[in-house]
């Protein structure tokens, strides 16, 4: 059954746990997370969402009381077997909660990783740079000051100016954590225009805190809670209240949160 | 709650606390104004006796020649390049080895590891020793148990292990300062440690480390008792031909003649200790205009 599953799916998760020293964060999660789709998670605050995320590109390898064990597998092969984790990581891009703009120029933010590839040439950087950002709807935006700090841009322009530096390095994997934390409506759903495009060429994976972006976006959902993945499914479906758990329900309807 | 007449009365109640708020608050700067003019008068007047007493010694000869007389008369070459080979010679072994241990420390080691926190703690501690203890340190290490004899080396080596734990903390306070985000944004787009270090953490370090580096110059030039036993003479007839030999030192050469030597005229102490008042001085204000030239670059 392993092979057939393995080849359908861009990451596929079997009994993934993950403990802080003697805390379990995440217990016994499986799942499947299919190619160009955009898969949801949604749960509280703690829920083991993040953890989650850490232990699909490793970094867990960076952490000291972070274990984990079950398995992560990446177009089938084991993330742990990954013989060169940076590597691993340069195929997922991540974006976090609150944009991290490193202190650098709009347009080094979006180099650094291609430079940290070991690419030299200056037409090749100048093309990375300007298409990802013009894919993360931030082109026009800055194309006239990108000599400009990057902390200096509006946080809206600051998430998607990390999420240009995450597709310079042409991720097959793009995961966000709550992106929207620190965000404007307004920018809000232009990044979320971006993704709906983004999905054709890559698989996203959305932890999000607002219920209505996982509607939004999601082609399936998981619903986390107190560690344990509650449920997965078609998000039309468990939006329309087709849901095996009550809790389920409860969360998308906003009864606790 | 009586909606509107509270509103008022507090609104009141509220100008009254901040009246009596900012009598305090004057008070305070008042109080906090006297205690900051009181620790600048220390200094004012030792510039005063400094220029009054040791200015008239001053001149290119007395920079630019040997003591004579019995070093009751002429200049202080010798002591003031000795000064200078023994604070470039330390800060060329310490600074290389200071900054890559505070790298290891902050970015490299297990934080939470009890070895690691043992060389924190003790590093923190070596970096409060007495000069005197790091003196008999590099007298019984270099002098005697690696034969390096007295010398420029030992000497400038013992300074080193003087300056080595302030150079590592500094380096590790400012390496700490750097935002864990940047790291964890590098590291997730597939950087290794050091490319991280590299490209982010140490750029943005960079003015923390070298504050902390250019402060132990003036630190090396002043000390007496780490040199005393290891390297620097009270008077030597010829300049040093190489690292092996001993030198003369401003620091010492003070001492010498205002404590051994009898018939010194008073201006030549005064002179010399305005000398290196003036390297201190300038080394400080450098490294505090590096530190707002830096910091008004900074990113973040
Ligand atoms: N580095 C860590 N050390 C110890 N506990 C952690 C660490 N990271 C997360 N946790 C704990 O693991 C649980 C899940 O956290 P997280 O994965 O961040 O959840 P979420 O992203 O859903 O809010 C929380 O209780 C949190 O306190
Ligand atoms: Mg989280």
């Amino acid at each position: 059954m392993s092979s057939t599953t393995l080849s359908v799916s861009k990451i596929s998760v079997r009994n993934l746990t993950i403990r802080y020293g003697s805390f379990t964060a995440l217990s016994d999660v499986s799942l499947e997370i299919p190619p160009n789709q955009v898969f949801g998670i949604i749960g509280p605050a703690n829920s083991g969402k993040t953890s989650f995320l850490n232990a699909i590109n490793r970094m867990d390898m960076m952490r000291s009381n972070m274990q984990v064990t079950g398995s992560v597998h990446f177009n089938g092969v084991d993330v742990r077997s990954w013989r060169n984790v940076y590597a691993l990581r340069s195929k997922i891009g991540v974006v976090f909660p609150l944009p991290v703009g490193l202190p650098l120029s709009i347009y080094d933010n979006v180099a650094l990783s291609p430079r940290l590839r070991g690419l030299t040439d200056k037409t090749q950087i100048d093309e990375i740079v300007e298409r990802s950002l013009r894919r993360a709807a931030l082109w026009d935006e800055v194309k006239d000051r990108l000599t400009s700090l990057g902390s200096l841009l509006s946080g809206g322009q600051q998430q998607r100016l990390t999420i240009a530096r995450a597709l310079s390095q042409d991720p097959e994997v793009l995961m966000l954590d709550e992106f929207s934390i620190a965000v404007d409506p307004v920018t809000t759903m232009r990044i979320e225009d971006v993704l709906k495009e983004l999905k054709q060429q890559m698989t996203v994976i959305l932890v999000t805190n607002l219920v209505q972006q996982a509607n939004r976006l999601a082609d399936q959902t998981a619903f986390f809670l107190d560690g344990r993945c509650v449920e997965v499914g078609e998000t039309r479906a468990l939006f329309d209240g087709q849901v095996r758990d009550q809790r389920t329900n409860d969360y998308i309807e906003g009864r606790f949160g | 709650m009586h909606p509107a007449a509270t509103i008022d009365t507090n609104r009141f109640g509220a100008e009254a606390i901040n009246l009596k708020n900012a009598q305090v608050q004057k008070l305070v700067m008042i109080l906090l104004g006297i205690m900051a003019t009181v620790l600048v008068i220390p200094v004012v007047m030792i510039v005063i006796t400094l220029i009054q007493r040791g200015g008239p010694a001053i001149s290119w000869a007395f920079l630019t020649t040997f003591p004579s007389n019995g070093m009751t008369a002429g200049g202080i070459f010798p002591a003031l390049l000795g000064t200078v080979w023994l604070v470039a010679i330390s800060l060329l072994a310490s600074v290389p080895l200071g900054v890559a241990a505070a790298i290891y420390l902050s970015e490299y080691a297990p934080q939470d590891h009890w070895l690691t926190r043992v060389i924190n703690l003790a590093t923190i501690n070596l970096a409060g020793v007495p000069s005197i203890v790091h003196a008999l340190f590099g007298l019984g290490a270099f002098v005697a148990f690696f034969h390096l004899g007295t010398s420029i080396l030992a000497a400038s080596l013992t300074l080193a292990v003087m300056t080595l734990p302030v150079v590592i903390v500094a380096s590790w306070e400012s390496l700490q300062s750097v935002p864990q985000a940047f790291r964890e944004a590098c590291w997730n787009m597939g950087a290794t440690r050091w490319q991280t270090i590299w490209h982010v953490v140490l750029p943005n370090a960079l003015t923390g480390i070298l504050t902390g580096i250019i402060l132990q110059v003036s630190r090396a030039a002043g000390e007496t008792a780490p040199i005393m036993f290891t390297g620097a003479a009270f008077f030597l007839p010829h300049l040093p031909s190489g690292v092996m030999d001993q030198t003369m030192a401003l620091a010492l050469h003070l001492f010498t003649i205002s404590t051994q030597v009898p018939g010194v005229p008073d201006e030549i102490p005064f002179g010399v200790a305005l000398v290196l008042f003036g390297i201190v001085l300038v080394v400080n204000t450098f490294s505090i205009w590096l530190r707002m030239y830096l910091r008004s670059k900074k990113k973040w």
